[in-house]
């Protein structure tokens, strides 16, 4: 993740700043990534874009830095998200601010466009959705508008890349000239100042004071503007709501279409996966081997054994964490996520939860991390801690590649498939168990007033981009900590030098010995539990690990050789507690910052270690005494 | 004194002008910013099961509201089906 250390800065002499504010749900983040060509994360759901965004931009010559704000409602608002918005405006001298609204939605959205006008601020209003506006029947007369308001309006489609050209020329038009570059290189500091435009102090009075007048300055710009249509025009989402949200079938064809959409990404990903796997294996024998035959045997095992193994174990699960990611992008842009929370509210709020946090938990499925600062859109304390408390149950696609690995290595497809739904419900039995015993500690009478967006048909270029920019974000982030867990795992299994690699004698071997008392009873034999205590770092770090453990590369060779050191009873117990114990350390740091408890954050991790030993246990002994009784294979 | 019909009472497809909202300001605004404002036509579009949340639309605008929230909202002119 990238973490602003503060959202107040500002721009390098010469340099414009450029703020994009608007409501959540605008496209603000598509406009921004757009017109910058980064690839900054879309995200429909309100507050996911916290951090703030910056990018530079060459405006004909001259140089801005765009500053992508947090989605807000009302500059006098009480969120976070509205806060961290006024601080920023409050101490960052702005050139210009580029207001972005939903076109269909202006009725009740041109109240922040005012708000800015209030406050005297240099604008370029942008209605964006275009397309839809005109689709559901809206009518815009932007000269009005821009001649009423005094500053540019412009229709535009961000999606689509519809009207960017001339959104870029009005941002020019609106800077003015840039000051004269040569009196800029020899400039004092004092100049400087004078060139930059000062930061409005405080907010509030100028807000407060023009507050009275909005709703009637709104109606008559609305009035003499804006034509709405008599009837909401929108016969797609009508039809399509009047199923998906249907009191009775809503929930089983939301479940329907998750199953469906994980057998997709398995059915797709598992076979890609294997070929890469075998790929990378191959080219670790026939090239990497020979090519290093000439070093010395430590640091030939410490390349092609700890590190061209390890990594090359992880790479393999590219591809399903790719097709994991785009499916996500395409569930939330299209709107459905949204109905998600809808469906699933009333469960939740018997759980002390609400439709956020369903949907924060499902998207946990893909990282829990981003899933965690995505709490910040809850208000209530208690809300918050509880769904912190119940994220890090989400079976992540780092946790995935183990169980993946390990279903496959262990039981026939069909079977194997049956083992990954089972944990698939284990995670959400395990959130719900958790809810339902601390929701009395972490009460909320949190109110849930959320929009649900029209169906809209995700682009394929958007989801590709989202998608590539999420699994670039995953490797470069897991990199670092595969590499120093996969060294190390690899030091432990080698170290004192001269014994047998991961064997008994060996630092690991020795490791695992210590903490057989408290693992034994769960089936966990030293070499997995080398693996778990590495998986603490990171889960990525798993497969690596028993990779450099096993000494195989190639999944299906490593799966071969697990399978015959541990039983499937064993096997099972490993993942369970792989799926309920700590997800990582990263996940760890981020409840730590954003609880500010270190007393939760403990709390969390052990909760989650006692969960994880209980399951296991029950499951193992559970079915060693069925396999005594001869019930079980 | 009867009591003002509120806005968790609504059946749906039934519409209504909003009266006034009796919620905490947070609440208050941001329903105000979504468009639930005193004298806004809402149109309950339909409610969730097992006592879920109401689906409406109000302006240009669709959103969900716990029936615990929707509560604090009272009506006046009520039409449509009832």
């Amino acid at each position: 993740m990238s973490h602003c250390q503060s959202p107040v800065w500002s721009a390098p002499a010469g340099q414009a700043t450029i703020a994009v504010l608007g409501m959540p749900n605008t496209g603000k983040s598509t406009f921004f990534s757009q017109l910058t060509g980064s690839h900054a994360h879309i995200g429909n759901w309100p507050g996911l874009t916290v951090d703030l965004l910056q990018a530079d931009l060459d405006l004909e010559g001259r140089p801005a830095q765009l500053v992508d704000l947090p989605g807000i409602y009302d500059l006098r608002g009480h969120s976070e998200d509205e806060a961290v918005v006024r601080r920023f405006l409050e101490a960052t001298p702005i050139d210009l601010v580029v207001v972005i609204l939903n076109a269909s939605q202006i009725d009740r959205q041109l109240r922040l466009a005012l708000q800015v006008r209030q406050l005297g601020l240099p604008a370029v209003l942008l209605l964006n959705m275009a397309d839809e506006a005109r689709r559901f029947g809206v009518s815009i007369d932007t000269e009005r508008l821009s001649s009423e308001l005094g500053l540019p309006v412009l229709l535009v489609s961000a999606k689509y890349r519809r009207g960017l050209a001339q959104v870029r020329q009005a941002m020019v038009r609106q800077l003015g000239p840039a000051a004269d570059p040569s009196a800029l290189a020899g400039a004092s500091a004092a100049s400087d100042a004078e060139a930059q435009p000062a930061p409005i102090p405080l907010l509030e009075p100028i807000l407060q004071a023009g507050e009275a007048e909005l709703p009637e300055r709104m109606a008559l710009l609305l009035a003499a503007a804006v034509r709405l249509p008599p009837q909401w025009r929108d016969r797609l989402t009508r039809r399509l709501d009047a199923l998906l949200l249907h009191p009775w079938l809503g929930l089983p064809l939301f479940f329907l279409a998750m199953a469906l959409m994980f057998q997709a990404i398995y059915a797709i990903g598992v076979p890609l996966q294997e070929a890469l796997g075998s790929l990378l294996d191959a080219f670790g024998k026939g090239v990497l081997t020979p090519l290093l035959s000439g070093l010395p045997p430590f640091l030939k095992g410490f390349l092609l054994d700890a590190l061209y193994q390890g990594l090359g174990t992880v790479t393999a699960f590219l591809p399903v964490i790719f097709l994991f990611f785009l499916a996500m992008g395409v569930l939330e842009d299209s709107g459905y996520l949204s109905r998600a929370a809808y469906l699933m509210d009333a469960f939740m709020e018997r759980l002390g939860l609400d439709g956020r946090s369903f949907v924060l938990s499902l998207m946990g499925f893909g990282c829990n991390v981003p899933a965690i600062l995505g709490t910040r859109v809850m208000r209530s304390s208690g809300l918050r801690l509880l769904s912190m408390l119940i994220i890090p149950f989400s079976l992540c696609s780092a946790r995935l590649n183990v169980f993946l690995f390990m279903a496959a290595a262990f039981f026939p497809p069909l079977q194997g498939g049956l083992v990954i739904f089972g944990l698939y419900l284990m995670s959400f039995a395990a959130a719900i168990l958790t809810a339902l015993l601390f929701k009395g500690r972490f009460a909320s009478d949190e109110p849930l007033v959320l929009e649900l967006p029209p169906y809209r048909f995700p682009t394929l270029r958007q989801m590709l981009n989202r998608a590539w920019a999420e699994v670039r974000h995953f490797w470069f982030w897991a990199r670092r900590f595969i590499i120093f867990g996969v060294v190390a795992v690899w030091l432990l299994n080698t170290l004192p030098l001269g014994v047998a690699p991961a064997s008994a004698a060996s630092l690991s071997g020795r490791l695992g010995e210590l903490l057989q008392p408290l693992l034994g009873p769960i089936g966990i034999n030293p070499k997995l539990t080398v693996a778990l205590l590495f998986g603490f770092i990171a889960k990525e770090i798993v497969l690596g690990g028993l990779a450099v453990i096993y000494g195989q590369a190639d999944p299906a060779a490593l799966g071969r050789a697990v399978a015959t050191d541990v039983s499937w009873t064993q096997a099972v117990s490993f993942m369970l507690f792989t799926l309920l114990y700590t997800p990582c350390l990263s996940t760890v740091a981020v409840i730590r910052s954003e609880s500010k408890r270190l007393g939760f954050t403990v709390f969390s991790v052990l909760w989650s270690l006692l969960l994880a030993w209980l399951v296991s246990f029950v499951f193992f002994q559970g079915a060693g005494l069925l396999q005594r009784l001869g019930v079980l294979g | 004194m009867r009591t003002p019909p509120r806005l968790a009472d609504l059946v749906p497809g039934q519409s209504a002008t909003i009266g006034s909202l009796a919620a905490d300001t947070g609440l208050g605004q941001r329903l105000a910013a979504l468009g639930l404002r005193p004298g806004q036509r809402v149109e309950l579009l339909r409610r969730a099961g097992w006592g879920g949340p109401l689906h409406l639309r109000v302006g240009m605008t669709e959103l969900m509201l716990r029936r615990r929230d929707a509560a604090r909202v009272d009506l006046i002119a009520l039409d449509g089906a009832a």
